[in-house]
C-alpha cells in the first residue's frame, strides 16, 4: 500500500500547490488591485443577473414539481395573510357597529355589540401584526439556493439538488475562503472598507452622492445589520458613536479609534443623557470633525420597515444628513436577528451567501424648524428615509424586540372608548348640534401608519 | 430560519384540520408560519407570554381576555390545532357550506359559535352566564380609569336590565343572542383570511 499513496501523495501535493497559487493570483488580481486603485470591473454586476436567472430558473422548477405531485408550494406569511380594512378610527368602528343595532338611544352609552370591535382587533394583530414580523428576516418568493431561505424543500427535483450541491460548493469552498482570507488581510482605512465591501461581494449603487454628509453635521440612517457601517463607510468618513463592546466587536472598535476619532460610551455613561448629548455636541462643533454616524432605531430592524426615531440625536440642533439604505433579498438577507445569531455566525453566514446588494440614497439636508421639536423633527426625518426606501414607516419602537410595550398606548386605547360611552363635554355640545350625526375630529385619531 | 423546515406540518394533519376549521390548504400552511414565529421556545405550543409579545394586542383593552379564549379551561399551553379551532371562528360564512351536510355538526364559524366566542369573553368564570359582576369587570377593562365607579354601575345595570328576561340578574347566552339579533354579527366578526 505504501508504493500506492507516494505517487498520489506527489500529485495531491503538487495540484494543492498550483490552486493555491492560482487562487493567490487571482486574489491579488481581482480583488486586493482593483480597491487599492478604486476600480471596478464590472463582473459583479454580471453575476448578479446570472444569479437572479438561476434563481428564477429554480423556483419555477420547484413550481412544476408541486403541481406534478398536486400539492401546493408553501407561501410566506410575511406577503400577508388577511385583507385588513384600511384604518379608521375607534369611534367610527364603534358607531358603525351600533349603527347596525338599530339602537333607539340618541345619547352614547354601552352596546354589548361593542366588544366585536376589540375582540376583531385583537385577533386580526394575532394573525398578523406590523411589528413582531420586522425582527425577524423576510421571507423570499423565489428561493436563492440558500438552505436558510427555503421551506419548500420537498418540492426539489434532482436537478435542483444538483444546483444547490453546487451552490454549496461553490459557497463555502470558493467564496467563503476568498472572503475570509481578504477579510483579514486589510489595514489601511478607506481602502481596508473598499476590500471588506468586495469580500463580502457588496454590489452598492450610490444615489444622489451631491448630498452626502459634510463636516459638523450628522448622519442618520435606518438599521438593518452591522455591515451598514461599511457601505456607508465605503463611500465616506464617518465618526462612530455606540457602546464599548467586548468581543470581536470590542477589538474592532479599539483598532478603528486608533485611525481616526470615534466616540465610544460606556455602558454607564449612556444612561447619563447629557453627557452623550455634549460628547456629540462637541464633535459636530468642531468643523474639522468627520460627520457622525448614528442609528436612530437603536437596534437592527429587517429592512421592511422602518420604527421609532430616538430623539437624542435630534436634540443636538445641528444639520441632519438622512440616509436611506434598501438592500435586496434574493441574494443573501443581511438582516442580523441578534437575538438567534450571535456575531460570528452571523459573519460567516453573510460572507457565504451569495452576494450583499443594496441601494444607498443620499437625502437632502433637514434641519429643525421653528417650533418644532425634537421628537417631531425625528419623524420627519423618518418619513423621509422611509418613503425612499420604499419602506414602511412605523411609530412602534425598535425596542420592543426585547421589550414589552409600554402600558401607555394601552390607557389611551380606553381613553377612546369611554369618550364614546359617555362622551366628553366637548363631544356633547357639537352632538347637540349637528343632527346628522357624523363625528367630527376623528382626524387626530387615525392611525399614522400607512402603507400596509 | 432553517429549523423551521424541521417542523413542517405533516399532509394528514393539514387535512384534519382542513375539516374541522374548514380553512384551504394555503391557508393552513401560512397561519402555520405564524404559529411558528410567535413560538420563540421553539417546543410547537404557545404560551400566554408568546401572544403577550405581540405589541398590537398588548394595547387591546380587552387583550388577556381574547389571549385567554385560546386557552382550553386550566391549561397554559395552545398546540396548532387549538390555535387554528380558535381561529375557525373568525372564518367568514360562505353560503355553500349551508347547504353541504345538514346532519353534520355546527361550523365552528357559525353565527352561534361566533356569539359563543364573544359570549366567553364577558363570561370569566365560566359558569355559561353573565353576571353584574363579570360585565362591571369587563366594562373597567375597557374604559380603564377614566369612567367612576358609579357610572359603570349604572351602566351595567341598565344593560342588564335591558336583556335580562328571566329576571335572575344576570345574562345567559339566549338572551345574549336575542339582544344581539339585529347585530351584523357575520360581518363584525369575521375576518378576511387571504387564499
Amino acid at each position: 500500500m505504501a508504493w500506492f499513496t507516494f505517487p498520489a501523495d506527489n500529485l495531491l501535493c503538487r495540484c494543492l500547490g498550483i490552486s493555491i497559487t492560482v487562487w493567490f493570483t487571482l486574489l491579488f488580481v481581482f480583488i486586493i488591485m482593483p480597491a487599492v486603485l478604486g476600480v471596478s470591473f464590472g463582473i459583479r454586476s454580471f453575476y448578479m443577473r446570472t444569479l437572479l436567472k438561476i434563481f428564477e430558473w429554480a423556483t419555477l422548477r420547484m413550481e412544476l414539481g408541486a403541481k406534478e405531485k398536486n400539492q401546493e408550494l408553501y407561501k410566506p406569511y410575511t406577503n400577508g395573510i388577511i385583507a385588513k380594512e384600511p384604518p379608521s378610527s375607534l369611534q367610527q368602528e364603534i358607531q358603525e357597529l351600533r349603527g347596525s343595532a338599530n339602537s333607539l338611544r340618541s345619547e352614547p352609552e354601552f352596546e354589548m355589540a361593542d366588544i366585536f370591535y376589540f375582540c376583531r382587533r385583537g385577533v386580526e394583530s394575532i394573525v398578523d401584526d406590523e411589528v413582531t414580523k420586522r425582527f425577524s428576516a423576510q421571507e423570499l418568493k423565489s428561493w436563492n439556493l440558500l438552505t436558510r431561505s427555503n421551506y419548500n424543500f420537498r418540492h426539489i427535483s434532482l436537478r435542483l439538488t444538483v444546483l444547490w450541491g453546487l451552490g454549496i460548493l461553490i459557497r463555502y469552498g470558493v467564496l467563503l475562503p476568498l472572503r475570509l482570507r481578504s477579510y483579514l488581510s486589510e489595514k489601511v482605512h478607506l481602502m481596508c472598507y473598499r476590500i471588506c465591501v468586495r469580500a463580502l461581494t457588496a454590489i452598492i449603487t450610490y444615489h444622489n452622492r451631491e448630498n452626502k454628509p459634510k463636516n459638523g453635521g450628522i448622519c442618520v440612517a435606518n438599521h438593518t445589520t452591522p455591515i451598514d457601517v461599511i457601505i456607508l463607510a465605503n463611500d465616506g468618513c464617518y465618526s462612530l458613536v455606540g457602546q464599548v463592546h467586548g468581543g470581536l466587536m470590542g477589538m474592532v472598535q479599539r483598532a478603528m479609534v486608533k485611525s481616526s476619532s470615534h466616540i465610544w460610551f460606556e455602558r454607564s455613561e449612556v444612561k447619563d443623557r447629557h453627557l452623550v448629548a455634549k460628547r456629540l455636541g462637541d464633535h459636530v462643533a468642531d468643523k474639522t470633525k468627520q460627520p457622525i454616524l448614528v442609528f436612530p432605531e437603536g437596534t437592527c430592524i429587517n429592512n421592511t420597515s422602518v420604527m421609532m426615531f430616538k430623539k437624542g440625536s435630534f436634540e443636538i440642533g445641528c444639520t441632519v444628513y438622512p440616509v436611506a439604505i434598501k438592500y435586496d433579498p434574493r441574494f443573501g438577507d443581511a438582516f442580523w436577528n441578534s437575538s438567534k445569531f450571535g456575531m460570528v455566525s452571523y459573519l460567516l453566514r453573510m460572507m457565504s451567501s451569495w452576494a450583499i446588494v443594496c441601494s444607498v440614497w443620499y437625502l437632502p439636508p433637514m434641519n429643525r424648524e421653528e417650533g418644532e421639536d425634537a421628537v417631531q423633527f425625528a419623524n420627519r426625518v423618518k418619513a423621509a428615509i422611509a418613503a425612499q426606501g420604499g419602506l414602511v414607516d412605523l411609530i412602534w419602537d425598535g425596542g420592543l424586540k426585547r421589550a414589552k410595550v409600554k402600558d401607555v398606548f394601552k390607557e389611551e386605547q380606553q381613553k377612546l372608548y369611554s369618550k364614546v360611552l359617555v362622551g366628553d363635554s366637548e363631544d356633547q355640545m357639537e352632538d347637540k348640534r349637528s343632527e346628522d350625526g357624523t363625528p367630527e375630529g376623528d382626524e387626530s385619531s387615525k392611525d399614522p401608519a400607512e402603507g400596509q | 430560519m432553517g429549523s423551521r423546515a424541521s417542523t413542517l406540518l405533516r399532509e394528514e394533519e393539514i387535512e384534519e384540520i382542513k375539516k374541522e376549521t374548514g380553512f384551504s390548504h394555503s391557508q393552513i400552511t401560512r397561519l402555520y408560519s405564524r404559529f411558528t414565529s410567535l413560538d420563540k421556545g421553539e417546543n410547537g405550543t404557545l404560551s400566554r407570554e408568546d401572544f403577550q409579545r405581540i405589541p398590537e394586542l398588548a394595547i387591546n383593552p380587552l387583550g388577556d381576555r381574547i389571549i385567554n379564549a385560546f386557552f382550553p379551561e386550566g391549561e397554559d399551553q395552545v398546540n396548532f390545532r387549538g390555535f387554528m379551532r380558535t381561529l375557525a371562528h373568525f372564518r367568514p360564512i360562505e353560503d355553500n357550506e349551508k347547504s353541504k351536510n345538514p346532519t353534520a355538526s355546527e361550523p365552528l364559524n357559525s353565527r352561534t359559535n361566533k356569539l359563543l366566542f364573544a359570549f366567553r369573553l364577558y363570561d370569566l368564570d365560566r359558569d355559561d352566564k353573565i353576571s353584574r359582576d363579570e360585565l362591571l369587570q369587563v366594562l373597567r377593562m375597557m374604559v380603564g380609569v377614566n369612567i367612576s365607579d358609579e357610572q359603570l354601575g349604572s351602566i351595567a345595570d341598565r344593560t342588564i336590565q335591558e336583556a335580562d328576561t328571566n329576571g335572575d340578574n344576570s345574562i345567559s347566552f339566549n338572551e345574549f343572542i336575542k339582544v344581539l339579533e339585529k347585530v351584523d354579527v357575520e360581518q363584525k366578526m369575521s375576518i378576511r383570511f387571504l387564499h
